[in-house]
């Protein structure tokens, strides 16, 4: 798990083991934060397998899914984060912003 | 399959072989051989608002309630506080249920807007919530309502319609009895076929308008594996839950019974070789406006309860306290039989529902109150809330209904016109077993009502029109007079049995003149007789009288001979001539004795 506290972007990654498509998501998001976000996020990584209550109270249907907490409003993001550029409108951040 | 087997338990054995879960819906589970695949899929598809969700919560209800299932109710449209709040008006109480751990509902929201696609996922995490549903009761029921909602939030159908394949595989592994609804779509039952992936069992729902009245149908369109009725039934949701009709039976093999039951009107059994109706027979009375149909039915009815059996009174065009009221009138007192929980009046407009409907509330009304008999009063108004040939099959339907279960049915029915012209009640006619005609005849200035039997199936019945008269003791059956210009009633009846009398009087004088006339006569020829005796007993005292002159004339004669040869001293030779005048005479006297004896033999 990694947490990086700032007061910038808290974000949320719901998986489920170890499946390609998680490692896929994982490494996704990493590269994308450390690019257009250092220094100014964070990042939990849920594994829905060893917390399965989890997808009930926050409405995961898809795997994986990340949401961002932090700023609201919430945002929620789905798929393997492979798409850059829709990842990143999906968290509202525009080019003024990196 | 491991699951299958578990459920096993529950579920019911059928004739297919193929477990069952009963889903404890009135009809259904009849209709399906014993309920829903156990362990498998079932898809319930219809357009909005007819009933998808409430089929599949009652599932469920019955499922925790009735047969120890618990059940996961995952919703993807209302809320599931607005759930609980719907279902409570049929007396679901799902929370409790929830607070017992029999049931879990989970809701689902998907909302397009807040979603933003970034390349390959799957549905694990409806998966992971769903088995977690499933695992932290032991659920054996699951229903998704509705699935479909994911194809208006998520995008990509590829990866949704594969994820659907595998959802359906995955609850088919897990053993769990499932419904899943769909909204009927354009040309297909569900407008994202979802029937593609669900093929075990797929039941239809239709709520049709047909002349501003709306009919619920369900209809099971496919089910492998396993034997269904393939119609179209009518369903009731309503405070007691869902009821589905299941109507026509297979055959007509329902027994039939021998006895016989009075049908109320002591002069109408007479008709019937004074023993009535059949039990279990359906009769049809019908006539025009005020022939007296409902003083007919409300005596059926009377003479129901007073055997101690019980009766369902179905008014369709008058309140119960009505009927009630005017039955009075003709010495009928229905109330003490309501009083007394034998009588249960059901009334309803005809226009409040369709026919379908109607008849299913009839059917579930029947199944809860047990009657040995139901009076429909009248069957007509029904008709007019369906057309041509529905009509036909739905009262085919509640006809096979009563005879399947013994139950004696009398239907009124209004005619206009001449008998001939009641198209309906011809039609019906051939149902029934029992047709009474009543009618009004208009003579002489005065409508009179008369009743003739049309037919009485398999028994010998009076081919008499009988003139139909009520009285405050009740209905009466006059005999009626058939003149030269047809049938008499009313005063022209009350004429001709005046004129009778006075024609039976006057023959009556007729026979005492003719006894007299002959006690007279035969007095003169009794006298005539003793005359001709008096006449043949004096020609004998003649006869007699003759012959005793002649014995005394012969004794004098020989008496003279003997005195004469004393005096005259006769010769030997003289005494040869007296002799020959003594044989003369001795021939006399030997004819007297036989002429006494003829006499003697004569008398």
């Amino acid at each position: 798990m990694i947490t990086e506290q700032t007061e910038g972007y808290n974000l949320r990654l719901y998986v489920a083991g170890q499946t390609p498509k998680s490692i896929a998501a994982i490494a996704n998001l990493k590269k994308l934060c450390e690019r257009h976000l250092p220094g100014r996020y964070s990042i939990d990584i849920v594994d829905l397998m060893q917390n399965p209550s989890l997808a009930q109270r926050d409405q995961i249907v898809a795997i994986p899914t990340l949401i961002r907490k932090l700023p609201e409003p919430i945002k929620r993001i789905i798929g393997d984060l492979s798409n850059t550029e829709r990842v990143l409108v999906g968290l509202d951040l525009d080019e003024a912003q990196m | 399959m491991h699951g299958t087997e578990a459920t096993q338990s529950a579920a019911g054995k059928t004739a297919g072989g193929i477990p069952k879960a009963p889903s404890g819906i009135d009809g259904l589970d009849e209709l399906t051989a014993g309920g829903l695949p156990a362990g498998r899929p079932t898809l319930i598809c219809g357009a909005a608002g007819c009933g998808k969700t409430l089929f599949a919560v009652t599932f469920l209800h019955n499922g925790a309630t009735r047969f120890n299932e618990r059940g996961v109710f995952m919703t993807f449209e209302e809320r599931p506080a607005d759930l609980v709040k719907n279902v409570s008006s049929l007396q679901y109480d799902l929370g409790r249920l929830i607070a017992d751990k029999k049931l879990v509902i989970d809701h689902v929201r998907i909302e397009r807007t807040e979603i933003h696609e970034t390349g390959e996922y799957d549905l694990e995490g409806l998966f992971i919530r769903l088995g977690y549903a499933i695992d932290s009761i032991g659920a054996k029921r699951v229903v998704l309502d509705t699935i479909e909602a994911l194809f208006s939030g998520l995008t990509n159908q590829a990866i949704l319609r594969a994820e659907l394949r595998r959802l359906f595989e995955w609850l088919k592994d897990k053993g769990v009895t499932a419904i899943i609804t769909g909204e009927r779509g354009e040309g297909q039952l569900t407008r994202h076929g979802l029937e593609e992936y669900v093929s075990d069992c797929v039941i239809l729902l239709d709520n049709r308008v047909h002349d501003q009245i709306t009919t619920r149908r369900l209809r099971v369109v496919k089910y492998r594996g396993s034997a269904h009725g393939t119609n179209e039934y009518p369903f009731l949701i309503d405070e007691q839950g869902i009821s589905v009709m299941p109507i026509t039976a297979a055959g007509l093999a329902h027994g039939v019974s021998e006895e016989r039951i009075s049908s109320g009107i002591a002069d109408l059994d007479e008709m019937l070789q004074g023993k009535g109706f059949y039990r279990g027979s359906s009769i049809l009375v019908s006539g025009m406006a005020g022939s007296g149909k409902t003083s007919v039915i409300a005596q059926f009815a009377d003479a129901v309860c007073r055997r101690g059996e019980r009766c369902i009174y179905f008014a369709l065009e008058e309140s119960p306290s009505q009927i009630i009221r005017n039955m009075r009138s003709v010495g009928v007192d229905l109330q003490q039989w309501v009083d007394k929980k034998l009588l249960r009046f059901m009334a309803n407009r005809p226009t409040l529902f369709g026919l379908e409907t109607h008849l299913a509330a009839m059917h579930r009304e029947i199944e809860s109150f047990k009657p040995a008999a139901v009076a429909v009063d009248p069957l007509s108004s029904l008709l007019s809330t369906g057309a041509g040939g529905d009509v036909y099959a739905m009262i085919l339907r509640l006809i096979d209904l009563l005879k399947s279960k013994g139950i004696t049915a009398m239907f009124t029915s209004l005619t206009h016109g001449s008998i001939e012209q009641g198209m309906t009640d011809v039609q019906v006619s051939s149902l029934m077993d029992a047709w009474m005609l009543l009618y009004n005849k208009e003579s002489n200035g005065e409508h009179n009502r008369q009743l003739y039997l049309l037919k009485s199936r398999g028994m010998a019945h009076s081919n008499q029109v009988r003139e139909f008269v009520m009285t405050d003791q009740g209905i009466r059956l006059r005999d009626v007079y058939v003149g030269p210009e047809g049938v008499m009633t009313g005063s022209a009846r009350l004429a001709q049995e005046a004129k009778a009398r006075e024609q039976t009087s006057l023959r009556q004088q007729e026979v005492e003149r003719r006894a007299r006339e002959f006690v007279r006569r035969r007095r003169q020829i009794e006298a005539q007789v003793e005359e001709l005796q008096a006449q043949l007993a004096e020609e004998q005292k003649e006869l007699d009288q003759l012959a005793g002159e002649a014995a005394a004339r012969e004794q004098h004669g020989a008496e003279d001979r003997v005195r004469m040869a004393r005096s005259r001293k006769v010769a030997e030779g003289s005494r040869k001539v007296a002799e020959g005048g003594a044989g003369e005479y001795g021939n006399a006297s030997a004819s007297l004795p036989s002429s006494r004896q003829t006499r003697k033999r004569s008398q």
